[in-house]
């Protein structure tokens, strides 16, 4: 069963194909990662998938529906959640604040405006459950501007599961991360991918890091969708190997 | 944490009762009536903090709801038996043109970026002033005209009981609203507002039943003020309006409630004093130049106003607290 339905894409800024004509199935409670040298148009296409950008041409399927035209506050609801590559919080809410948001958001709780926020006890708790899988209860009174690089983007993960979407949308989670950090949050995604009840999408730049967990391994270039398969299938492939992981080595070596 | 949050109704509490016995206990007229001007003023500069200081929209026309409400109760007086019914039916008048107005005016402009929507309401709010200038027939221009007001509200000491009982009113009703779940949306709209979308909430709304509330406070407080003055002429629409209850907001401290009921009783008190000094010193029948000075030093030195400073500090003791404690246990351990 497809979760999500990729139709000739197509994204235009002035001239300048960022991502062009891709078409993409992706299976439901699978793990796809999305490979590709920088420019490639990878997040652009996530843009694209969660609403921040509009394509120019194509379509994007959610479960058989054509969603292209809706914007992002519905296709959230509808089940494509995202995390963002520059981190994206509430950065003067305390850490429990802003996972308690996404709670509130996924309960539907939009517009009481009568009770006081502290008579729903259940979303708090969800709330610190939610920390608690990141490890990171032990923040939820800290401001989230005093946070960490990394543990920003353990704050974002935990929102984006507190929506409870089907479809997760990770943007390279480990960008701009130290190196010890990164292990945590792997564990994280490992968690996440074990518990078998999402789809997940991932970005990333590292390369052994995905070819573990993925199912299945998408590569872009220049915005056009160059291979698709399982990481073995990609590994072995030859214009991949020329066009990005050649060219990735020999940008290593210059 | 719970502790200290719950603290400043207790505050707001105390200080009220202190404030309702004062009369008894002070028989100065001219003092009462300062405060009740305070308590008035206080309710519109909380009005505008809902907008400024919890959703984060910068609005240069607030004075624009503030004159609806005025202008409702005065034309509604002059024409009708200045009667307790119909003061209520033009409070109510007021406070409806007002939502109207706020939300028509939030549906065309609150899509765009902050900026914008700055400029426009700066314009819009100048088209208000403009058309009572012209409407002669209802208004009688800048000349204005004097009604009669209903007896109870002619006697200083029930209208003084009154505006107190509104203020303290209309901050528990904010008090209530900013801490339900929408107003904590209404928080995360000012922090980022695109992240606010991608969780699944239409910020449009929330900002727009923030502008609509404000709206209608401030159009309360409007009438009151006409009430106290026992006339309306064209200057409820002016541009100082708002600039007084931006002053106050950030004076008092942005974010908060309380900061607008302090920073509205500094800003009176302070207009009131340099006005009577003005008698003796011309320099200070210039009050406004040491308003603005007073405005750029709170913008450079506390934008978080007296309230939020205040807060800050007792925050960054704590912190200090907590990491000394902890050195303490690390040291024991």
């Amino acid at each position: 069963m497809s979760i999500l339905e990729v139709q000739d894409l197509t994204i235009a800024f002035g001239g300048q194909l960022a991502v062009n004509s891709v078409d993409l199935t992706i299976k439901e409670k699978s793990f796809t990662s999305i490979i590709g040298p920088n420019g490639a148009g990878k997040t652009t296409l996530f843009n694209l998938l969660s609403g921040q950008l509009k394509p120019t041409k194509g379509s994007v399927l959610l479960k058989g529906e054509d969603i292209s035209s809706q914007s992002p506050t519905v296709r959230t609801r509808k089940g494509i959640g995202r995390s963002f590559q520059i981190t994206n919080v509430f950065p003067n809410l305390t850490v429990l604040e802003n996972v308690r948001l996404a709670v509130q958001s996924q309960a539907g709780v939009r517009y009481q405006m009568l009770r006081h926020f502290r008579g729903y006890k259940k979303m708090t708790e969800e709330a610190y459950d939610l920390l608690e899988q990141v490890m990171m209860a032990k923040q939820a009174d800290a401001l989230a501007s005093n946070l960490a690089h990394g543990e920003k983007r353990k704050l974002e993960i935990a929102m984006l599961l507190a929506l409870k979407t089907e479809l997760l949308l990770l943007d390279e989670p480990t960008a701009g991360m130290s190196l010890e950090e990164v292990p945590a949050i792997l564990k994280i995604i490992e968690d996440i991918k074990s518990s078998g009840d999402r789809t997940i999408l991932l970005i990333e730049h590292k390369m052994d890091m995905i070819m573990n967990l993925s199912d299945r391994i998408i590569v872009l270039f220049n915005g056009r969708l160059l291979a698709e398969g399982t990481p073995h299938e990609i590994m072995n492939n030859e214009t991949v190997q020329n066009a990005y992981l050649g060219g990735l080595y020999d940008d290593h070596t210059a | 944490m719970l502790r200290q949050l719950n603290k400043s109704p207790v505050w707001i509490l105390v200080c009220s009762a202190v404030l309702i016995v004062f009369p008894f206990v002070n028989d100065s007229r001219s003092l009462m009536i300062l405060l009740t001007q305070i308590f008035i003023l206080a309710i519109f500069a909380m009005s505008y903090d809902l907008l400024l200081g919890y959703t984060g929209i910068v609005s240069f026309g607030h004075a624009m709801f503030f004159g609806i409400g005025a202008y409702s109760t005065g034309v509604l007086l002059s024409r009708f038996e200045p009667t307790m019914l119909s003061l209520l039916i033009s409070i109510a008048v007021g406070m409806l043109i007002a939502s109207i107005v706020s939300y028509l005016v939030g549906l065309l402009t609150l899509r765009l970026s902050n900026h914008f929507y700055a400029m426009l309401t700066l314009a819009l709010a100048g088209l208000f002033l403009v058309v009572a200038e012209k409407w002669r027939s209802l208004t009688l221009g800048n000349d204005g005209f004097t009604f009669r007001v209903p007896d109870i509200m002619r006697d200083r000491l029930s209208f003084y009981m009154i505006c107190l009982i509104l203020m303290v009113a209309v901050f528990f009703i904010l008090l209530r609203l900013t801490n339900s779940p929408m107003g904590k949306v209404l928080v995360a709209v000012r922090e980022n507002e695109a992240r606010t979308q991608s969780l699944g909430f239409h910020t449009i709304h929330y900002k727009l039943i923030s502008s609509v509330v404000a709206g209608m406070i401030a159009s309360l407080s409007g009438s009151l003020y006409v009430l106290s003055l026992r006339f309306v002429n064209t200057s409820v629409f002016a541009l100082d309006v708002t600039l007084d209850a931006l002053l106050m907001t950030i004076l008092g401290g942005v974010g908060t409630l309380i900061g607008p009921i302090i920073g509205a009783a500094i800003i009176e008190v302070s207009h009131h004093w340099l006005s009577e000094l003005g008698k003796s010193y011309a320099i200070f029948e210039r009050w406004i130049i040491f308003f603005g000075i007073l405005y750029i030093l709170a913008v450079m030195f506390f934008p978080k106003g007296i309230v939020g400073s205040l807060k800050e500090m007792r925050w960054k003791k704590r912190k200090t607290k907590v990491k000394t404690e902890n050195k303490n246990k690390r040291m024991a351990g």
